[in-house]
């Protein structure tokens, strides 16, 4: 029953028309052109004039291409044979490994009933002290990961997804480098975390409408391993490339771009991809984690901005560190104070003295002379910087306060610290 | 409902044309048959025999040549007893009800009803047979909650009725006809206790509408004192991502002395409506003692849910707001957030390429916002009572900037600007709102002489502020230092507030008056201290004194010995009382 029309009437950048009847909105065709075949989707629908956009790009079509509608939308194979796959915008594999066709599932699927979301309540450990102790990552959260080019958010995605308490990992790339895409690989295999990850990945070279796939395909993925009662940890890079990719297709379909190009649907593109992050009342999570560099490190640009507005909070990671200022997860409280009672005291007295060291620093750049206090303070900066702010450390939760507990004794005396004298009297090291 | 049918002719996103005979009519509800499931929609324009119709679902499957039928309704909200309590989608489904019908997820093409049309409500007749009844008069009652829900003569019938029958006191249903009503003709029309109103109307049933003088407590100081709100009054909070927006409204749901709250979450996370559906059950109103959802409604329309029906949602909110001012009570709406209701319109007007506004909004952009807060109101009621609606609106301004589009046609139609700043929020100063560019039309709780001193402080305070940043410390003079060092105190003390402690977060109109004086007292006598440090050293203290009397349940034993610390460091440190503030404190009496 499938139909199939052999002639295209026009071809502009990636989106061709075709003269055609009882085609579904959002409908998939198979395009059969010299180079290969493509998957296209229905975007527009004018009486007979049906306009697709080619996932494999416009280049190379010719008005004589076989036009083959599908009969259903874009959909995703789902079942435990994912884990270990790479997949790319179109579903295909690009590892090695068979194609899955079983249990299709559509993708980009109604939104979670607020009824039956559960409060956000528990702790997800990556055991990295500035995700850990300072802002918490909690089970269903959504937080972007701002960065600019250069920083390394790939690297630090990695070691979230070999080290997070999850059961399954979905990794989305869009517009991913090469290399980078082989360095998730790697790193994945070698740290072991392979057999429980699926990835999506497209990278710089491929076309872009694929690019705009890929968070829907991860998001189907992941909400289906939820609904098995899994928590899974969703990793998706770039979300930049992701709206930059949404910004190309909408210019050339010649709609009204609304903030510096981007199309005026921007927020709620974003945010149905982000509100995919959800804690099932009686089964499973989805928690996002998702890097958005900043174009010359600008939090008002327009993606990072509309993704402040939708996420939970965000890490900025800045000069190899997540920042412990203009980092934040809203939903730590939630589960901060269940950890251990010294958590919350000992975060709020590190972050206030970390606070003065920098102070202090600008002081000593500019050639003030240093008292007794500040010279404390120097030590302990420099301390925390190198001990628990630095991306290598790799601490579970607990051994991480422990630590703070060590540098503050090593740095001041029990009052200088501001922390209540009970905690003090029970956490303070001995020598 | 009309036999009026039509057929797809093309789609783009959530717009779809429709070819139709007959007539159709603006803002007619109509649905497109996909398969077995049947999509709401409504006609935005007309064109020859074309209509555009958004759609308020996905769209996926559509085809060409599916048959669309037109209901001649628009699109209307259920009015009853029954709504108090309820968390509803933008067009009024119960999403309980939908979770039950369908599982986890919102599948497009399930509606429910608003209202529960099996319930039985105990029914009350206030009005006989023989009496003259118009619109938005009530005949009869029902207990609702803490309330007394009136059942009135649905609200578009023109003209007057006489009343032929009326139900006896008893258990009725809202579908059951409660009364017989005949117009000027003779005509009888059956009424029962619900009837629909379409949503994008005013409700214009009151005698009289009044100015705005009541003010309405939030129960936050920096907002009842220094910028006010007025029951039947507008404001809004714009601010920055993280600046608190939502929690302030957050709080101010919880404390507002209002008789009802509606919460239109709109187009934001659906994460802070599950914090509101968990806390509120578990949290009593003051006023009534009762359950703190018994007197709230959500609305929640959050930002994955469909576009269009996120814009209907501001206005599903404002119906339901002024049915409840039409028994006489007080209601507050509040929108979270009027921005991307804003932005619903963009996209449904890019689609039907319209020419662009200021970034790409539609030039109807501010008449919009201007008719939608114009729906807030003081009103009197046919039977002479009063009740009101206030509309509190948050505004998410793209980067933070306050000259955007939404913005500012915000500001031109609200009666009190509560601008959330970053700098304020990063310093952790909470609630965020920025006194120095904030400001108010409404009455405040305190004296207004009074509130212009501290103004005048924090302003000059400000000033010092700022110069002492260019020319340090030691370039400041003392007296100025201590103007400074008064500010500081001011914006700690008493425009900060804990929004988590319940005695903090509840500070009424008489403690703010009583503390009020207090500071004015502090603020405006002079010490006797010799050098910065010491000034330093004597206002730390006094914030601390000031702060733990905060903490303190107003008028108790501990308030009274925390006032007394006050006094007793005031006396150590030589206070004077300036002569201007004397005569301050002296006429407020």
């Amino acid at each position: 029953m499938n139909k199939v029309y052999n002639r295209i009437e026009s071809i502009t950048g990636n989106v061709i028309t075709v003269r055609a009847n009882g085609v579904q909105y959002k409908e998939l065709a198979q395009i059969n052109t010299r180079f290969g075949k493509s998957l296209a989707q229905v975007n527009k629908i004018e009486g007979d004039i049906v306009s697709l956009q080619v996932f494999a790009g416009g280049q190379g079509i010719s008005t004589g291409d076989e036009v083959r509608f599908l009969g259903h939308e874009m959909r995703v194979s789902f079942s435990e044979d994912l884990l270990g796959r790479i997949f790319n915008g179109s579903g295909e594999p690009r590892d090695k490994g068979p194609a899955l066709t079983d249990n299709m599932k559509p993708i980009d699927g109604p939104s979670v009933n607020p009824t039956k979301r559960i409060l956000a309540n528990r702790m997800m450990r990556t055991n990295i002290p500035m995700i850990d102790m300072f802002n918490t990552l909690v089970v269903s959260q959504k937080l972007p990961i701002f960065s600019i080019s250069g920083e390394p958010y790939n690297q630090l995605l990695a070691r979230i997804a070999m080290q997070a308490e999850a059961d399954v990992i979905v990794l989305g790339g869009m517009g991913l480098k090469y290399d980078d895409f082989l360095y998730f690989k790697d790193a994945l295999s070698k740290g072991g975390a392979l057999s429980k990850t699926v990835m999506f990945v497209h990278t710089a070279s491929d076309p872009t409408v694929e690019c705009m796939m890929i968070p829907d395909m991860v998001l189907a993925v992941a909400e289906q391993f939820a609904l098995q009662n899994k928590d899974v940890l969703v990793l998706l890079t770039d979300m930049t490339n992701f709206a930059d990719a949404m910004k190309e297709i909408a210019i050339t379909q010649e709609q009204v771009p609304s903030n510096r190009g981007y199309p005026g649907d921007l927020y709620s593109q974003l945010a149905s991809r982000y509100e995919k992050a959800v804690d099932f009342a009686d089964s499973g999570s989805v928690t996002v984690l998702a890097v958005t560099t900043m174009p010359g490190d600008d939090v008002t640009h327009p993606v990072p901005d509309n993704t402040g507005y939708i996420t939970e909070g965000q890490y900025y990671l800045k000069g190899g560190r997540i920042e412990p200022f203009g980092s934040l997860s809203r939903l730590k409280q939630n589960v901060n104070g269940k950890t251990r009672k010294d958590h919350r005291a000992l975060m709020d007295a590190m972050i206030r003295l970390y606070s003065s060291y920098k102070e202090t620093l600008e002081k000593k750049n500019m050639g003030f002379s240093m008292s007794r206090w500040d010279e404390k303070l120097l030590k302990y900066g420099e301390l925390f910087e190198s001990k628990l702010m630095s991306l290598s450390v790799n601490l579970p939760l607990e051994a991480a306060l422990d630590l703070g507990w060590d540098i503050l004794a090593d740095c001041f005396q029990k009052d200088e610290t501001g922390i209540k004298s009970d905690l003090i009297d029970e956490f303070w090291p001995e020598d | 409902m009309t036999e009026n049918k039509g057929k797809v002719v093309s789609i783009n996103g959530n717009l779809v044309s429709v070819e139709f005979d007959g007539n159709v009519s603006m803002n007619e509800i109509c649905y497109v048959l996909v398969g077995d499931t049947v999509l709401k929609s409504e006609v935005i324009r007309i064109k020859g025999n074309v209509a555009q119709v958004q759609v308020y679902e996905m769209t996926d499957g559509i085809k060409c040549g599916d048959e669309v039928e037109f209901t001649g309704d628009m699109l209307s909200a259920d009015l009853g007893p029954g709504l108090l309590g309820q968390i509803y989608d933008g067009l009024q489904n119960p999403l309980p009800v939908l979770a039950e019908q369908a599982g986890w997820f919102l599948e497009r093409g399930i509606y429910a009803d608003g209202l529960d049309t099996e319930k039985k409500w105990e029914f009350t007749p206030t009005a006989n047979v023989g009496d003259i009844v118009r619109a938005g008069e009530y005949i009869g009652t029902v207990p609702e909650g803490p309330f007394t829900h009136k059942i009135f003569i649905p609200f578009y019938l023109l003209g007057s009725y006489t009343i032929k029958s009326i139900a006896d006191k008893g258990e009725y249903t809202i579908k059951e006809t409660i009364a017989i009503i005949a117009d000027e003709r003779g005509r009888e029309i059956s009424v029962s206790m619900s009837f629909k109103w379409p949503v994008k109307r005013a409700v214009k049933c009151y005698t009289e509408r009044l100015a705005p003088v009541e003010t309405m407590e939030t129960k936050v100081r920096l907002i009842d004192s220094f910028f006010p709100v007025a029951k039947g009054g507008t404001y809004c909070t714009p601010g920055p991502f993280g600046a608190g927006k939502t929690v302030l409204q957050h709080t101010t749901s919880k404390y507002a002395d209002v008789d009802i709250v509606i919460i239109a979450a709109c187009g934001e996370r659906a994460g802070e409506v599950v914090e509101t559906l968990t806390e509120f059950p578990e949290l009593t109103d003051p006023k009534t003692g009762r359950s703190l959802m018994e007197r709230t409604i959500i609305i929640c329309n959050t930002s994955s849910m469909p576009v269009a029906s996120r814009e209907a949602s501001v206005y599903t909110a404002v119906t339901l707001a002024e049915y409840y001012r039409q028994m006489g009570l007080h209601v507050l709406m509040l929108a979270d957030s009027t921005s991307r209701w804003a932005q619903a319109m963009r996209e449904m007007s890019g689609r039907l390429e319209e020419i662009p506004g200021e970034e790409a909004f539609p030039a109807y952009l501010e008449s919009y916002i201007a008719a939608f807060y114009e729906r807030a109101g003081y009103v009197r009621l046919p039977d002479g009572s009063n009740g009101s609606v206030t509309i509190g609106g948050t505004v998410s301004p793209a980067g933070g900037n306050f000259e955007e589009p939404v913005t500012q046609a915000t500001l031109k139609v609200v009666g009190a600007f509560h601008g959330l700043s970053r700098e304020r929020s990063d310093a952790r100063k909470y609630p965020a709102i920025d006194p120095l560019i904030s400001w108010s039309k409404y009455n405040s709780v305190i004296d207004n002489a009074k509130l212009e001193f501290c103004k005048s402080i924090l302003h000059h305070g400000d000033e010092i502020g700022s110069m002492m940043k260019v020319v340090g410390e030691e370039g400041t003079t003392l007296q100025d230092y201590i103007t400074y060092l008064k500010s500081e105190m001011l914006d700690a003390v008493y425009l900060q507030q804990n929004s988590f402690d319940l005695v903090e977060a509840n500070c009424g109109e008489m403690r703010q008056r009583y503390v009020t004086d207090k500071l004015v007292y502090i603020l405006g006598s002079s010490y006797a201290v010799q050098s910065k440090d010491d000034a330093h050293s004597f206002f730390n203290r006094m914030r601390q004194k000031f702060i733990d009397w905060n903490y303190t349940e107003f008028e108790s034993e501990a308030f009274a010995k925390a006032e007394s610390e006050i006094d007793e460091l005031y006396r150590k440190g030589n206070g004077k009382l300036s002569a201007p503030a004397e005569k301050l404190l002296k006429d407020g009496e």
